[in-house]
């Protein structure tokens, strides 16, 4: 599918309901996609999105966009191959141009240390159903002919894994695509409607307050980012959340075709070419827990510094816009998804610096865990108890920050 | 400009010379104290509001200081 194919998004708004099977928080990618498979996997469509914005106006829409499998542990390669499967097939599914482009990820390796991350991340993809292979600084520098494989005499490139799969997809469209579908199928999505409280009877969650009077459902999910450590509180829960900025760039247009995804966990940068050939970029969270959208020079400063040394052709470029989203950091780098030990209240959150790749996986896999009131074996090691029962899923290959 | 923290021996200097210090606050409706060590060890309060916080002057004087932060605008206040 491209561009001149493309029709009008057809979007269908309706009243907001006194009563529904089933009410999502957050209109952004996860929300939208659990109510997308809720309606097309498993016929429920009584499902209303609460959105406190526009949709795709919080983390969706403030990500790089970056799809990919290559993590560390089992479980988490697991999970992450399957969003990077649906992502792949989201395109003929829904009818929609998502701008889906398979890339490729090049993760190099600087230092003893890091060829061993990345040998092992080859192998431990291999295992569990993602390609990622290890190769060589002259296949590196086949990949991505715009490399100085010296590393600026400071971060000599001795070694890459190659995941194949890495690629990227326009986020709003991302959001757009589930939006539609779910609407076309009869699902109720608000924007401009914030959740204020809980309804309970007991300990029980029986719907939310809202900003447009209260509403009633037999099962309340957060799919919120930012502010979900206060959702889950109106709900009485506790979550091993804190929140942190995370700042990306993009620089003006690059005329030449930069093909891959390069990172460097080592440097901590990772950059991508979008569809207009701005060269985007990211790195590490800001250190201190906030809610604050702003942005600042130093990350500019570093960054650049970092991206410089691997690919100088950066140096002629001028950053032309910066911004912030507000990330739900876990202890331990992987996502939150499922019960929470409240009736009535489920969550999908946790998701960091590393959800926009997730979105159709969680989305499907929320869906299934409503649908049928268990817990679907592919997100299982991911339940909030993990942290009470000692079973954290502590992952160096998530690290890489994107 | 970047975010800068007052420090008592060093004047204002910029954010990023400091590492960031959590101080754990279980609630006290947790009564059961395995849930307590549980709460101690993985949750946050993480409110969107002031906070009191602990910071290390990593790449200045080497001491503990103490602020208080509004996590939504990153305002300092004494």
């Amino acid at each position: 599918m491209n561009e001149f194919q493309e029709r009008k998004i057809n979007l269908t708004w309706r009243e907001p309901k006194r009563s529904y099977d089933v009410v999502i928080v957050g209109g952004g990618g996860h929300g939208l996609a659990a109510a997308y498979y809720l309606a097309t996997r498993h016929g429920i469509t009584n499902v209303a999105v609460l959105e406190r914005n526009y949709i795709g106006s919080g983390n969706s829409g403030r990500n790089t966009t970056i799809i990919r499998a290559n993590y560390g542990i089992p479980e988490s390669v697991k999970f992450y191959q399957r969003s990077v499967d649906l992502y792949q097939s989201l395109e003929a599914e829904t009818d929609r141009w998502i701008m889906h482009k398979q890339k490729g990820l090049i993760n190099v390796a600087h230092n003893e240390a890091g060829l061993r991350t990345e040998r092992a991340r080859a192998a431990v993809n291999a295992a569990f159903g993602s390609k990622t292979d290890f190769i060589t600084p002259a296949e590196v520098k086949k990949l991505c002919p715009q490399i100085d494989l010296s590393g600026g005499g400071e971060y000599p490139v001795l070694g890459a894994s190659y995941h194949h799969s890495g690629s990227t997809a326009r986020h709003d469209r991302v959001v757009w695509a589930y939006a539609e579908g779910a609407m076309q199928r009869g699902v109720d999505v608000h924007q401009r409607i914030s959740v204020t409280g809980m309804l309970k009877d007991g300990d029980k969650v029986t719907g939310v307050q809202t900003t447009a009077g209260p509403i009633s459902a037999k099962v309340v999910m957060s799919a919120v980012g930012g502010q979900v450590t206060q959702l889950a509180d109106m709900a009485g829960v506790r979550l091993p959340i804190r929140s942190h900025p995370l700042q990306a760039f993009v620089t003006n247009h690059y005329s030449l075709s930069f093909e891959p995804i390069l990172a460097s966990p080592a440097l901590l940068f990772y950059v991508s070419q979008t569809a207009r050939g701005e060269m985007l970029m990211g790195a590490e969270i800001d250190r201190q827990p906030s809610y604050s959208y702003g942005t600042g020079h130093h990350l500019l400063q570093t960054t650049s510094y970092r991206a410089i040394t691997l690919l100088p052709f950066l140096r002629d470029l001028r950053i032309l816009r910066q911004w912030t989203g507000v990330c739900d950091m876990s202890p331990d780098y992987s996502p939150i998804m499922g019960f929470t030990g409240v009736e009535g209240f489920i969550i999908t959150s946790g998701w960091g610096t590393w959800g926009f790749k997730g979105i159709p996986a969680s989305g499907e896999q929320m869906a299934e865990l409503i649908a049928t009131g268990k817990t679907p074996e592919l997100i299982a090691p991911f339940a909030l108890d993990r942290f009470a029962r000692d079973r954290t899923m502590a992952d160096r290959g998530s690290a890489g920050t994107h | 400009m970047s975010i800068q923290i007052s420090c008592p021996h060093c004047g204002k200097r910029p954010i990023e010379e400091f590492t960031y210090g959590e101080i754990p606050r279980v609630p006290d409706h947790i009564t059961d104290p395995d849930a307590r060590n549980v709460d101690r060890v993985f949750m946050y309060t993480n409110p969107a509001g002031v906070q009191t916080e602990r910071w290390f002057h990593l790449y200045g004087c080497r001491r503990w200081l103490t602020v208080r932060r509004d996590t939504r605008d990153n305002q300092m206040s004494e």
